[in-house]
């Protein structure tokens, strides 16, 4: 067992400190590669720009609370109880992309290539294809999370009872993969061979696309609330326990009678994770503010931030895996160079 | 850590005046700020951007078991809403006519992310003192929205006479003797009456007498507020509670009526509890007749144990946890509560009786 505060290796040099003015919801990065601005979602009204220069700069972006976002590259989308999906853009330009008839919550976003974006309010799922046209469908319970699949146009909308596949351009119903229990957040597999839920009870569930044979993933401590795919999509980092859990995803039947990797063990539970986009190294959150990465390889941990300023509750890499942002429930952000 | 969230649960069946409550409650001049969740948007008639509507989704859990239910919307919106945590100081659920409030109260114990965040004060059952027997007969929600209630308002009293409004007591009585009776006309009630009960709170369950062992039950005192209350008025407003005694109807003059559906089971004891006995016969009376509990609780003395025991629970939920030492002052009785749907009494009885230290 190592201690959280064991690491003797630290970047924390290396990383800048960003008092963000509000919980952090969610960070991705926006702008041309290489010189792009990280964009700190907050919990109310704002989005903040912090860009590589120095400079930052509140963007009021929602009437009210920011229940979600997702960075497509180019723009930070955000889904808000304003009833509004919003684009923000590095130079803080705003666009309104959608605007709920009813001003119902916009409870989830998520991004596809070219510029798709897909979001839900209430038991209705919406894509905005890229020609600009957009789509809806509707399932039997609240969406409890989005994700695009990694080819073609297609949703995975997940619910009460499992998840739903969807393709916006088709005319077909969505095809529903059933799993009993309430499904909050949903990933495919990079390959697009497998999907996997978190669900109300400390698991996951998992679907061989093909056939839909299930695998059950459990022990945890909590509800998973962060799960991050490997920059070889062979393994998925979870959050969820005090020890980062990766589970087996590159056999043909994926983590079906496998026992997950346990790195890291520590006396903190984990509760945000994102995989480098190259590199096999993982950056992890804890619930006592402190980032680690962590070497997947020999569980090598290396500090990022210590811990403070509440649990992490944003976390991710840009696309060169040069820049990691990070944020906290208690309204602490940061930003390491690597 | 800051303050959790307390949140208000109003129940009660279609037209006994939950939204003249809730009206109420936003409009008065009392300083607290809400965020509210009703089932239906544009009834309640306040602007208040804190307004969510809710669907109502209850969600079994994956254990198999059809009453470990919560409500799946409510996990939602309390955490989208606490994205905003400084622009209110308490919640009010609002739930549909057709309602079970276990859900939603289970919601709290079960989510460990609402139970960070927030914290249910109190269930509070508004009925209609004219229908209510009709519905009792024909409306099983109906009898479950009396039976969990903390705070119960018999609203509409003017449309009754004061002997047929003796007789819906002694009906609600029947099914919950232990919450908080208030009458009402047009839900007028000073809202500390409704608010800040803290009914859930393992550090409030001061008393579980049940309401009609209590001397002065309802006073029908003819000043200028209408709403009647238990003895040990804290609703702040100055009266004299001394006054006509003569023509109370309390406690000795409520008629007895048993419900066949809903009974609650009370037990006192001065003999200390084994509390290496107690635990497992409770955890296994909830696990196995959980779903006839919908409430209970307890204070508990165990054997050489200074402190005293508290629990409550709904359903299979238990909650629990020593609360303080016994002041010199108390007797170190004993007192269990469970109220439920045909509830298995003799088993209970037999149970607590196992449970004596030797
Ligand atoms: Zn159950
Ligand atoms: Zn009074």
């Amino acid at each position: 067992m190592s201690d959280t505060s064991a690491p003797t290796n630290s970047l924390v040099e290396r990383t800048r400190s960003i008092d963000a003015g509000g919980p952090v919801v969610a960070v991705g990065f926006v702008g041309p590669k290489g010189r792009e601005t990280a964009a700190f979602a907050l919990g109310e009204e704002t989005v903040l720009l912090a860009g590589d220069d120095g400079t930052e700069r509140h963007v009021p972006v929602h009437g009210g609370g920011i229940l979600g976002a997702a960075g497509d590259g180019s723009r930070l989308i955000t889904g808000g109880d304003d009833g509004r999906v919003m684009a923000t853009a590095p130079d803080g330009t705003t666009t309104e992309i959608a605007a709920d008839a009813k001003r119902r919550w916009i409870d989830n976003v998520a991004v596809g290539r070219d510029g798709v974006v897909a979001w839900s309010a209430g038991k209705q799922a919406f894509v905005r294809t890229a020609k600009g046209e957009t789509r809806t469908t509707e399932v039997g319970s609240t969406v409890g999370g989005l994700a695009f699949a990694p080819k073609g146009l297609r949703l995975a909308i997940a619910h009460y009872g499992g998840a739903s596949l969807w393709f916006p351009n088709a005319q077909t119903a969505p095809e529903t993969l059933e799993w009993k229990g309430s499904h909050v957040g949903v990933t495919f597999s990079p390959d697009g061979r497998f999907l996997v839920t978190s669900m109300q009870e400390p698991a996951l569930h998992g679907w061989r696309i093909a056939d839909g044979k299930h695998m059950r993933m459990s022990g945890y401590a909590t509800k998973v609330k962060s799960v991050s795919w490997t920059a070889d999509g062979r393994e998925l980092a979870t959050a969820g326990a005090d020890t980062l859990v990766l589970w087996p995803f590159h056999g043909k039947d994926g983590p079906m009678g496998q026992q997950p990797r346990l790195l890291a063990p520590t006396a903190n539970l984990i509760v945000a994770v994102a995989c480098h986009p190259a590199q096999a190294v993982t950056a992890v959150g804890f619930d006592n503010g402190l980032v680690l990465l962590v070497r997947l390889e020999d569980s090598a941990e290396i500090v990022v931030r210590h811990p403070g300023g509440g649990a992490v509750s944003a976390l991710a890499w840009n696309a060169a895996g040069t820049r990691l942002g990070f944020g906290t429930e208690g309204g602490s952000a940061g930003l390491l160079a690597l | 850590m800051t303050d959790k969230i307390p949140v208000t649960v109003l129940t009660g069946y279609l037209g006994a005046g939950k939204t003249t409550l809730l009206n109420r409650i936003l409009s008065e001049p009392h300083g607290f700020r809400f965020a509210v969740i009703v089932n239906e948007f544009g009834e309640i008639g306040i602007d208040n951007d804190l307004v969510v509507s809710a669907d109502e989704e209850v969600f079994e859990m994956n254990n198999g078991c059809l009453c470990c239910t919560v409500r799946g919307d409510l996990i939602r919106i309390i955490e989208g809403l606490m994205r905003r945590r400084g622009k209110f100081d308490a919640i009010v659920v609002e739930t549909t006519g057709l309602a079970d409030p276990a859900p939603v109260a289970q919601t709290f114990f079960v989510d460990a992310d609402v139970g960070k965040a927030a914290k249910l004060d109190a269930v509070v059952t508004v009925a209609d003192a004219k229908w209510l027997r009709d519905r009792l007969k024909d409306a099983p929600e109906a009898k479950n929205q009396i039976a969990f209630a903390d705070v119960i308002l018999l609203n509409k009293t003017d449309l009754v006479g004061p002997d047929e409004l003796l007789d819906v007591e002694a009906h609600v009585r029947a099914i919950n003797p232990y919450a908080r009776l208030h009458r009402t006309e047009r839900c007028s009630i000073p809202i500390a009456e409704v608010l800040g009960r803290n009914a859930f709170d393992l550090d409030r369950i001061l008393e579980i007498e049940p309401a009609f062992l209590e001397k002065d039950e309802h006073h029908d005192h003819g000043h200028g507020h209408d709403h009647d209350h238990h003895d040990g008025c804290d609703c702040g407003h100055d009266h004299d509670h001394g006054h006509h005694h003569d023509d109370h109807g309390h406690g000795h003059g409520l008629k007895h009526y048993h419900d066949e559906h809903i009974q609650s089971v009370s037990i006192k004891t001065d003999r200390p509890l084994d509390p290496d006995k107690f635990f497992p016969w409770i955890q296994k009376l909830v696990a196995e007749e959980g779903p006839k509990i919908l409430r209970c609780k307890g204070i508990l003395s165990f054997k050489d144990d200074p402190d005293r025991f508290v629990f409550q629970g709904v359903h299979m939920i238990l909650d629990g946890d020593h609360q303080r030492p016994w002041r010199d002052d108390e007797t170190r009785d004993s007192r269990l509560v469970f109220i439920g749907r045909e509830l298995p009494e003799k088993l209970i009885r037999d149970g607590v009786e196992r449970c004596f230290a030797s």
